[in-house]
């Protein structure tokens, strides 16, 4: 059960505003919080509760399934304690700028240049938000669901034909 | 009055020391290194976009070409990830044949990173031996899945076929003469005074550093960190196998050095412990829903010909989540992220490539060194451009 997640416990007694959902899936603990209090969700499990890693960053496009377009995603991992930890932030496409975690993991700088990179998720403070896999002069951001496979200027694909 | 300054330099993208297509921008003093401006992306392929418009089953192959010195692990990771969304089991020996074929892999990059670290400093015999040893995992790889390179051998429940009669053999006496090749690797490099005087003290980067950039495999132990998936957050039955982990001390390429070479003799136990254990039996699960049916049935039936057609054309569904499984490449923490909207194909598919953060350290480890140390660490960072640019 997630209410038993030596997290979560603190979470919710540190944090019960900021928190919008527990969920356990297969195993996996996920805590999504609100996007404003998300530096300081991730500092406090840094600090107090041994999170040392960041493993991953990423961002899912929930585009027309859910009211806010994107959500990151921050795969934490804690070497003393040997468990994970997933925790979410929902992110408005009207709005669409996150914190940047590079003050509490420098492995977020170039994780979170993918993001801006390829979602066009911008992070505030961020020591270096350039594009990482894509060009420079690159326009739009491709792994957003209405960026199509083929590449903007190309005819869609329309299946094998045989 | 003699005057200054520092001075600009293009290394890569096709330059033989960076592996791949890497281009770093270099700003020297003299030979000094002062800044280090990585540019990646050369080998960008949407993985991760193409993946979104395939089938579970399309997007496997996908993964061969990520690490493509170490296929197998690719394969393994995505494939328990697609099977920690579907809550199926595997049968035994599957699993077993699974965790030869990861270790295969991890022996087979570590060659390739011996060989090429190696080269990059200046032993050229060392390139050959290894490149001898790595034939070997290839030609298991071509007899098990007919080819040397992209596998693409697991299935989720499963393998895509059972091993041929001849593989246990092949495997077991390759696993028994490495020790001996290993050793003599050893004898070319370990008391070797340049080999120590390149790699010793070369590349350092403290425990609290290479947790902080997020450094994972053999360049974290090599930091002092005890810290193996394999072990700890254990997977695909590695929690039934004994092994050590070797940790560094020094935080240098020689500690990362040695590292690397004890976990190929690890390696080596695993998969005889696991050849020892390799029982007849089943390959694939009993799920007709998800695995494909047996080639008689295809040919030999029109209900089999229409459930592999039914699996083919339409993939399997898989129940609504997300799931992140990490497993221990070679070169670290490879991830696999994965969310499904309860459709045949992932709603979204994030690989976390061990290189690509690995590869951040590299700033702060060369800063302040000599141009030629930059090769070395490199190389010790054991990084696939594949990977990093997916």
């Amino acid at each position: 059960m997630p209410e038993n997640n030596r997290a979560v416990i603190k979470l919710k007694e540190k944090f019960a505003a900021s928190i919008v959902e527990v969920a356990e899936f297969r195993g996996d603990v996920t805590v999504t919080v609100k996007k404003e209090d998300l530096l300081a969700v991730l500092s406090f499990l840094k600090q107090s509760l041994q999170y040392n890693l960041l493993t991953d960053v990423t961002a899912v496009d929930y585009l027309g399934k859910k009211a806010d377009r994107f959500m990151m995603v921050y795969q934490l991992c804690s070497i003393p304690n040997k468990d994970r930890l997933r925790i979410k932030a929902a992110v408005s496409e009207g709005d669409c700028r996150v914190q940047s975690t590079t003050q509490v993991w420098a492995t977020a700088n170039w994780l979170e240049r993918e993001v801006y990179d390829l979602f066009g998720i911008s992070f505030d403070n961020h020591p270096d938000l350039r594009r990482i896999l894509m060009t420079p002069e690159w326009e739009g951001h491709p792994l957003r669901k209405d960026y199509p496979l083929q590449g903007p200027d190309r005819e869609p694909y329309k299946g094998r034909l045989s | 009055m003699a005057t200054t300054e520092k001075m600009t330099l293009n290394m890569g993208p096709q330059h033989p020391s960076t592996h791949g297509v890497l281009r770093l921008v270099l700003e020297l003093d003299g030979e000094v290194i002062t800044k280090i401006t990585p540019d990646i992306g050369y080998l960008h392929r949407g993985v991760e976009k193409l993946s979104e418009h395939r089938t579970y089953h399309q997007t496997l192959p996908l993964t061969d070409r990520l690490d493509y010195l170490a296929p197998m692990s690719n394969n393994l990771g995505y494939i328990l990830t697609v099977e920690k969304l579907l809550g199926i089991q595997v049968p035994e020996r599957a699993q077993t044949i699974r965790i030869i074929m990861a270790e295969m892999a991890r022996l087979q990059s570590h060659l390739v990173w011996l060989a090429c670290h190696a080269l990059d400093i200046g032993a050229m015999t060392v390139f050959l031996y290894c490149f001898r040893e790595r034939e070997v995992v290839m030609e298991t790889y071509e007899l098990i899945s007919g080819a040397r390179m992209t596998s693409n051998y697991f299935r989720a429940g499963g393998l895509s076929q059972d091993v041929p009669p001849e593989f246990e053999k092949k495997v077991r006496d390759f696993v028994e003469s490495m020790p001996a090749n290993i050793d003599t690797y050893e004898g070319l490099l370990t008391t070797n005074p340049i080999w120590r005087k390149r790699t010793i003290g070369n590349g350092v980067i403290s425990a609290e550093d290479a947790i902080d950039i997020g450094i994972t495999g053999p360049a974290l132990r090599g930091s002092g960190v005890d810290w193996d998936l394999r072990r700890d957050i254990p997977y695909a039955g590695y929690e039934n196998y004994a092994f050590e982990v070797p940790v560094g001390e020094n935080c240098d390429t020689y500690d990362r050095y040695k590292v690397r070479l004890v976990e190929m003799r690890e390696s080596c136990k695993i998969i005889s412990q696991a050849l020892d254990r390799l029982k007849p039996g089943p390959v694939l699960a009993d799920e007709p829903q998800i695995c494909y049916p047996p080639k008689e049935n295809v040919y030999n039936s029109i209900e089999g010909l229409i459930h592999h057609f039914k699996i083919a054309s339409e993939g399997y569904p898989v129940p609504e989540g997300e799931v992140y499984q990490g497993v221990e490449a070679p070169k670290g923490e490879l991830g696999y992220y994965m969310v499904s909207d309860g459709s045949s194909k992932p709603y979204r598919m994030r690989v976390r490539p061990p290189s690509f953060v690995n590869l951040q350290a590299i700033e702060k480890m060369c800063l302040g060194s000599m141009i030629a140390d930059l090769v070395a660490v490199i190389g010790t960072l054991d990084i696939v451009l594949g990977e990093i640019d997916r």
